[in-house]
């Protein structure tokens, strides 16, 4: 990075949450620290949309999009519908109640000790999730440029507990904004860039029969297999439960759309993100795609991953690592020139010949593909399979690489902002939930609005510490959005199991669905270690195991007196 | 419970031009949803 790079990325990161700091000094009121003020219907859609989308979205996405296509949309084929259920049922019951976490209605509707395990939950999950929010793109963007991985997790980490601290909500809101502003303007340069990249006479329909040929825009897949991890099937269903889990009863969520001054506010927001995010994800994918039909016709590297590339020639292998090397350029010169072949044959009418060309650029893939599987065999069988996911690092590599200076410190910053705006809104929520559903109703009940507010901006501070140093300690082992999903299907189903049991059966108390609840999370434990069928199932698996057993336990215990409290008052 | 779930407060209206009901919201949504995923399925038979 040019320091015209440095100066984009640390002025627009220091810019905003010192402009987050100011907009939101002097916040003294509880409501108003941890609920926000009135925020309008737009900024809470950005919110959502911001807290949602952290770095690995923008920086994993379209490695997603270059290995394996656009079938990581269906995941998000959940969304409109889960938002449309939050929108109609959960957010008027929310805001009627007046509460600030979600757990609290859980409390009113049940009981402490169920209040308190929905809130356990979320912050067990949500704690490690922030390490992973933060961690992910470190490791990323220090393993590219070769900045000290702990320095880096440590200063981004203290930045975002600086004004989440100073500011709580309305911070986290107003930083948002702002930083989804860096990010989409990242995003659509990168976009555009890439476009005129291409070469010159490639066209559009070029372009989509080339990746379709590849594979690549295979967008749907109508299998019913349970081990396919991205189906139509495990989309709507499967992702429907994780997505309601996620918007619905994770408090970093809920406290975005309960920030607006009425019920349409909170609403409208969560429509916005339910037209806009599907349409978002495929962009993202596809700008991936993208970045594969360019290195169609440029050269690409073995490992998009610096140290791979590093650690293969350093293992004493040196004339091995360079015979990879030579032979996957050979393969990809072979692939370039049929490619060209194939635009000329393909613009001159002649089908045959295309035909031909594009079978032989496709042979010479598969080849190059061969040499880098047998390349990357060889470097996890040396090196423990530590060197990550390729798929993280094919968009960081393209933008080094291919874009001007001032754009890659743009776009570094929009990794950033993504970071920040995430993690912001994670410890917000962890310091809500800790403050209101532990400290004021366990610790100290007579404490003053004052006192909750200093409470509150301690346990940001304490949780922004266990996620850098979950962050410093972390190891991953899949590629990161997964990794990220794949963690909040685990707790997300029995969570929404106690939410669905709460709205829907009323006859079923307090009792049954604790119990039911933590026999549900220890099944999904043991399903999760046992069984090999996608993630996306683990949510549904949850919440019916979760709301199946609250009914059964509930015949056993009888009408206990303690049921439906809510419902009776 | 059930009576809470079943009656949301529908009265407040959305305030945005061209769309004066909740209802007329949650259409727009779940046409724009199918909308998509034709296109995508669209997109999948044609390029693969």
């Amino acid at each position: 990075m040019s320091p015209l790079d440095f100066v984009v990325l640390i002025g627009s990161m220091l810019g905003i949450a010192g402009y987050g700091i100011w907009q939101t000094r002097g916040r003294r009121d509880l409501s108003a620290y941890l609920k926000g003020g009135h925020t309008p219907w737009f900024a809470i859609g950005l919110s959502v949309m911001a807290t949602q989308a952290s770095a690995v979205t923008f920086l994993s996405t379209p490695g997603q999009g270059y290995a394996d296509g656009l079938g990581f949309v269906q995941v998000y084929f959940g969304v409109p519908l889960a938002l449309l259920i939050i929108a109609i049922f959960f957010l008027p019951i929310f805001r009627r109640l007046n509460v600030f976490t979600a757990y609290e209605f859980l409390g009113r509707r049940f009981d402490t000790k169920t209040r308190l395990l929905g809130a356990a939950l979320f912050l067990v999950q949500r704690g490690l999730g922030a390490g992973l929010t933060i961690y992910a793109p470190a490791i990323v963007l220090t393993t590219v440029f070769g900045w000290p991985l702990d320095l880096t997790i440590i200063c981004s980490g203290l930045l975002v507990i600086i004004y989440t601290v100073a500011g709580g909500n309305d911070a986290v809101t107003v930083t948002q904004k702002y930083q989804l502003g860096i990010i989409f303007a990242g995003m659509l340069t990168a976009f555009g860039l890439l476009l005129a990249k291409l070469p010159a006479g490639l066209t559009g329909s070029d372009t989509l029969t080339l990746a379709g040929g590849f594979q690549k825009l295979h967008a749907v897949n109508f299998s019913t297999s349970l081990h396919e991890r991205y189906t139509v099937w495990s989309g709507l269903l499967g992702g429907t439960f994780l997505m309601l889990s996620y918007f619905g009863t994770d408090q970093s969520q809920v406290q975005r759309y309960l920030s607006g001054a009425s019920l349409r506010e909170g609403r409208l927001g969560l429509m916005f993100n339910a037209v806009c995010k599907i349409p978002m994800q495929f962009c993202i994918l596809f700008l991936g795609v993208l970045i594969f039909v360019f290195y169609q016709f440029e050269p690409a590297p073995l490992f998009f991953n610096p140290v791979s590339t590093r650690v293969l020639a350093d293992q004493g292998n040196a004339q091995k690592a360079q015979a990879y090397e030579n032979d996957f350029n050979r393969t990809q010169a072979e692939k370039q020139q049929q490619l060209r072949a194939w635009i000329a044959a393909r613009h001159s009418g002649d089908r045959i010949a295309a035909n031909d060309a594009f079978a032989a650029a496709a042979q010479a893939q598969r080849q190059g593909e061969q040499i880098r599987q047998a390349a990357g065999r060889e470097l996890s069988a040396k090196n423990h399979g530590t060197t990550g996911n390729e798929a993280d690092y094919v968009f960081i590599t393209f933008i080094l690489h291919q874009l001007p200076h001032g754009i890659i410190g743009l776009l570094v910053a929009a990794f950033f902002a993504a970071t920040f705006s995430s993690k912001a809104a994670e410890l917000n929520a962890l310091s809500s939930s800790t403050t209101i559903d532990f400290y004021r109703h366990l610790i100290r009940r007579d404490a003053t609005d004052a006192a909750c507010v200093k409470a509150s901006k301690w346990f940001t501070a304490f949780w922004g510490v266990v996620a850098i140093g979950f962050a410093l300690n972390a190891h991953l082992v899949e590629n990161l959005i997964q990794a990220v999903n794949i963690l909040g299907s685990i707790f997300y189903g029995v969570m929404l199991g106690l939410f669905v049991v709460a709205f829907f059966l009323r006859h079923v108390g307090g009792t049954a669905v604790f119990w039911a609840a933590l026999a549900a999370q220890t099944l999904v434990f043991v399903l999760f270690c046992e069984l090999t069928i996608s993630y996306l199932w683990f949510p549904l698996i949850g919440c019916a195991a979760c709301v199946a057993l609250s009914c059964v336990l509930q015949l056993f215990l009888g009408a206990d007196g303690e049921r439906g409290k809510l419902a009776a008052t | 419970m059930k009576s809470q779930a079943s009656t949301a407060p529908e009265t407040e209206s959305p305030g945005l031009p061209l769309f004066r009901s909740w209802r007329a919201i949650y259409v727009l949504v779940l046409v724009s949803f199918v909308l998509w995923v034709a296109l995508l399925i669209a997109l999948t038979e044609m390029y693969s």
